[in-house]
């Protein structure tokens, strides 16, 4: 069976125009593949291009080099090449992504922002409400909070706000980034089985965890990202 | 409508062209109304002369009027319905001194009724002509203020914005609250003022056997609505149009279904209501003064 | 891939020594929500009065539907304008008839297009005003007595009323407080998903770009220098003046 998500040969530098077209390689020859059921956590020194690996992989950055195969719909699809309209596609029905910064519409209710991505799915909208409304709970964020923008809460509270939404809908691609940062251990528990009830639904996920014990509780084997030299 | 010049009856003033225009300028008001004929409610532009007698008192109508007579005709004039009044008086004067023609108060008898503010209240018949005294042509005119504009909404048949003016009555006054000069649309396809005759009247625009030409002179437009052409007043479906009419009956007549003036009597805030339509009163005075002698 | 809904190529337009488009191409599809970003003097507004038949081109092909915009009489266009499309202006009072009350604002297209039942307007236009918060006892008040950010609001709620497929705003959140600008993108937002509403807008606000588009058109002096999804152009600018475009934004 194919990887759920293969990257071959993916490589990413930026162009700094502003700072005289600086050049900075970040990311070169990354083959990874990862497997419906299977967790693989990045692994490497600060700086050494986790976050833009992911983010490669999100689409959010775009692939210097090399491809980004996944499964989509029944079959491969290359990321690296794909136009925005699929991307948009893609990041509905397959791919999912937590990142550590909440960017939302002001004004826009807790509940709302989590249910938005199951009403996208076509979820009436009662059914996605409460579907949010059980997440949060799970998460420990209090009822009371629900329908309150999240743009006062706490960094902790934000992050779950950000966990609920990526795991609301079930995403056959999962990228996770630092998912516990600024969780307590009650709340860290609930991450830990919410990933491993992803995984056995079959979920590939991709995680960077800087935490060693979430780290060892949910991944199944490390993938070396190593810094590039510079080229510039 | 077939003329030619005439020389004129002897009691006319001499050295003016048969009904005071000349020739040329009643060929070019007549392309104007045939035009007119062949797009009902459609406003066509003309060249509209001077006349010896100042805007506002009905210089398009007389235009009109003066280019449609001929020497068999005979005219009527009614301001506000009345034959009587100073402008209606003028009016006829002028077309005895410069076209001696026949004129007359009786509706019956007219073959041109030329007319400020009414409608007879008589049905007028396919041999007969009524020419309209038009202030302002445009229906659009306070909506919208560019008249390229309300052109373009006009060719566009986008007459949304008087059903907005006709909404906001509803939604302030719970009634369209336009008594007069009342919007139709003529044929389905054109939005046209009436003239300023009264809501009352537009009924009998509808469907009516006679030929009904406007002359607005300050403006510089002709329009017409061919017999037996669709006429409808503007509305809502749940706000159907309705023409209004004081609550009274005629003090002179006892009409209850003809459209009334209020007189007002004395300083003690008396009043009464009479016809507005002279001839059609002094007729019924006249039939229940016969059967009252019989 | 569905067919896109607007689709323009080649366009080109200059005032006189001025480029105010160079090339440009563009597609909006179904549902799609598509920021056109850049300085004042970019273009953008001249593109999107371009690409809504308000303004001829130099050259070039706009295609809605697969039908010729440029090619269509005024009354097609006109009547496009108030049935399938929709046009908020940067200000309301562009877009809006200030001697005529709220009500008939947004009652004003539905009568254009032949509604003739008073009740209905006026729920119809209650149900409107409701959807972009306003009160419903203002319904009756003239729109020069609102806000700024409520006009807007009632110019979007007089542009939806007829469903549209595809709405231009230029500047929707120009000139407005900062706190009422949120309201609106909200709004605007849940709206085109709600409707399944294309939008096409302009806008220098780079923060309300990346929380309504799905994607983004970077313009300079008349070209596109840098498209797609919104949040890599944002989050990784390929050309320098995007990168110039992006860091120059306050983070708040």
């Amino acid at each position: 069976m194919s990887a759920a998500l293969r990257t071959e040969g993916l490589g990413k530098a930026f162009t700094l125009h502003l700072q005289g077209g600086t050049h900075i390689p970040v990311l070169g020859g990354v083959d990874l593949a990862v497997h419906a059921g299977e967790c693989v956590a990045l692994w490497g020194p600060s700086g050494a291009g986790k976050s833009t690996l992911m983010r490669c992989l999100y689409g959010n950055y775009g692939a210097g080099a090399g491809r980004i195969m996944l499964r989509h719909r029944g079959a491969d699809l290359d990321l690296a090449t794909a136009d925005p309209r699929q991307v948009i596609e893609v990041r509905r029905e397959t791919l999912g992504y937590v990142s550590q910064f909440l960017r939302v519409i002001p004004r826009v209710a807790t509940r709302d922002i989590v249910a938005e991505p199951l009403m996208a799915r076509g979820m009436a909208r009662d059914e996605a409400l409460d579907r949010a409304n059980a997440l949060l709970r799970r998460l420990n964020l209090p009822e009371r909070l629900h329908g309150l923008p999240p743009a006062t809460f706490s960094g902790g509270e934000q992050q779950r706000v950000n966990l609920a939404r990526g795991f609301a809908p079930f995403y056959p691609v999962l990228l996770l980034d630092e998912p516990t940062a600024s969780l307590d251990a009650a709340n860290r528990a609930v991450v830990l089985d919410l990933i491993r009830e992803a995984k056995a639904a079959g979920a590939a996920i991709i995680g960077i965890f800087h935490d060693a014990e979430v780290r060892e509780a949910v991944a199944d084997r490390l993938f070396d990202v190593l810094p590039q030299q510079d080229a510039a | 409508m077939t003329i030619t010049v005439v020389p004129p009856a002897p009691s006319t003033l001499e050295g003016y062209n048969f009904a005071y225009l000349d020739e040329a300028t009643k060929r070019m008001i007549r392309r104007a109304l045939l035009k007119a004929v062949a797009i009902p409610g459609h406003q066509i532009p003309f060249g509209a002369r001077e006349m010896p007698l100042p805007y506002g008192w009905g210089t398009g109508g007389i235009q009109v009027t003066a280019s449609i007579l001929g020497p068999t005709d005979t005219l009527k004039v009614i301001d506000q319905g009345a034959d009587d009044t100073t402008n209606a008086i003028s009016i006829r004067r002028f077309f005895t001194r410069v076209a001696g023609v026949a004129t007359t108060e009786h509706t019956a008898e007219a073959t041109v009724v030329q007319t400020r503010h009414r409608i007879p209240e008589r049905t007028l018949r396919e041999d007969q002509i009524i020419v309209y005294q038009v202030p302002q042509p445009e229906p659009l005119f306070r909506l919208e203020p560019r008249r390229m504009e309300t052109k373009r909404l006009h060719a566009l048949a986008d007459y949304g914005l008087m059903h907005v003016r006709l909404y906001e009555d509803i939604a302030r006054l719970g009634h369209i609250a336009k008594a007069y000069d009342y919007p139709v649309m003529v044929n389905r396809r054109y939005l046209m003022s009436p003239s300023p005759i009264p809501a009352f009247d537009n009924p009998k625009m509808h469907r009516m056997p006679a030929l009904q030409l406007f002359g607005a002179g300050r403006e510089k437009r002709i329009y017409a609505i061919p017999p037996y052409t669709e006429v409808r007043s503007l509305d809502f479906e749940d706000h159907p149009f309705r023409p209004i009419r004081a609550p009274h009956a005629c003090a002179l007549c006892g009409s209850r279904d003809t459209y009334l003036d209020e007189v007002i009597t004395d300083d003690a805030g008396g009043r009464l209501f009479v016809c507005s339509d002279t001839d059609f009163c002094a007729e019924r005075q006249a039939d229940s003064a016969k059967e009252a002698a019989e | 891939m569905t067919t896109p809904l607007l689709k323009a190529t080649g366009l080109n337009l200059r005032f006189g020594a001025i480029p105010a488009l160079v090339d440009v191409a563009i597609d909006v599809a179904a549902g799609e929500v598509v920021a056109i970003v850049g300085e004042s003097g970019s273009g953008k507004t001249t593109l999107l009065r371009v690409l809504s038949g308000m303004m001829a081109p130099d050259a070039g092909d706009v295609l809605w539907l697969g039908q010729d915009v440029l090619a269509m009489g005024e009354a097609a266009r006109r009547r496009l304008m108030r049935t399938e499309w929709g046009y908020v202006h940067q200000n309301p009072r562009d877009g809006l008839r200030l001697g005529v009350s709220a009500g008939g604002n947004v009652g004003e297209r539905l009568m254009a297009v032949g509604a003739r039942h008073y009740g209905n307007i006026r729920a119809e236009a209650l149900s409107w005003l409701a959807k972009v918060e306003i009160d419903a006892s203002r319904i009756d008040d003239l729109p020069r007595t609102f806000s700024g950010g409520m006009q807007q609001r009632l110019q979007i709620a007089r542009t939806l009323v007829t469903h549209p497929k595809l709405v231009f705003m230029d500047e929707p959140t120009g000139g407005l407080d900062v706190s009422v600008q949120a309201r609106l993108l909200d709004l605007i937002r849940s709206l085109s998903r709600e409707l399944g509403l294309s939008v096409l807008i302009v806008t220098h606000d780079i923060a309300a770009a990346r929380l309504l588009a799905d994607r983004i058109l970077v313009m300079r002096r008349g070209q596109v220098v840098e498209q797609g999804l919104t949040d890599r152009v944002l989050d990784d600018p390929q050309h320098p003046y995007t990168q110039l475009l992006v860091s120059s934004v306050l983070a708040a």
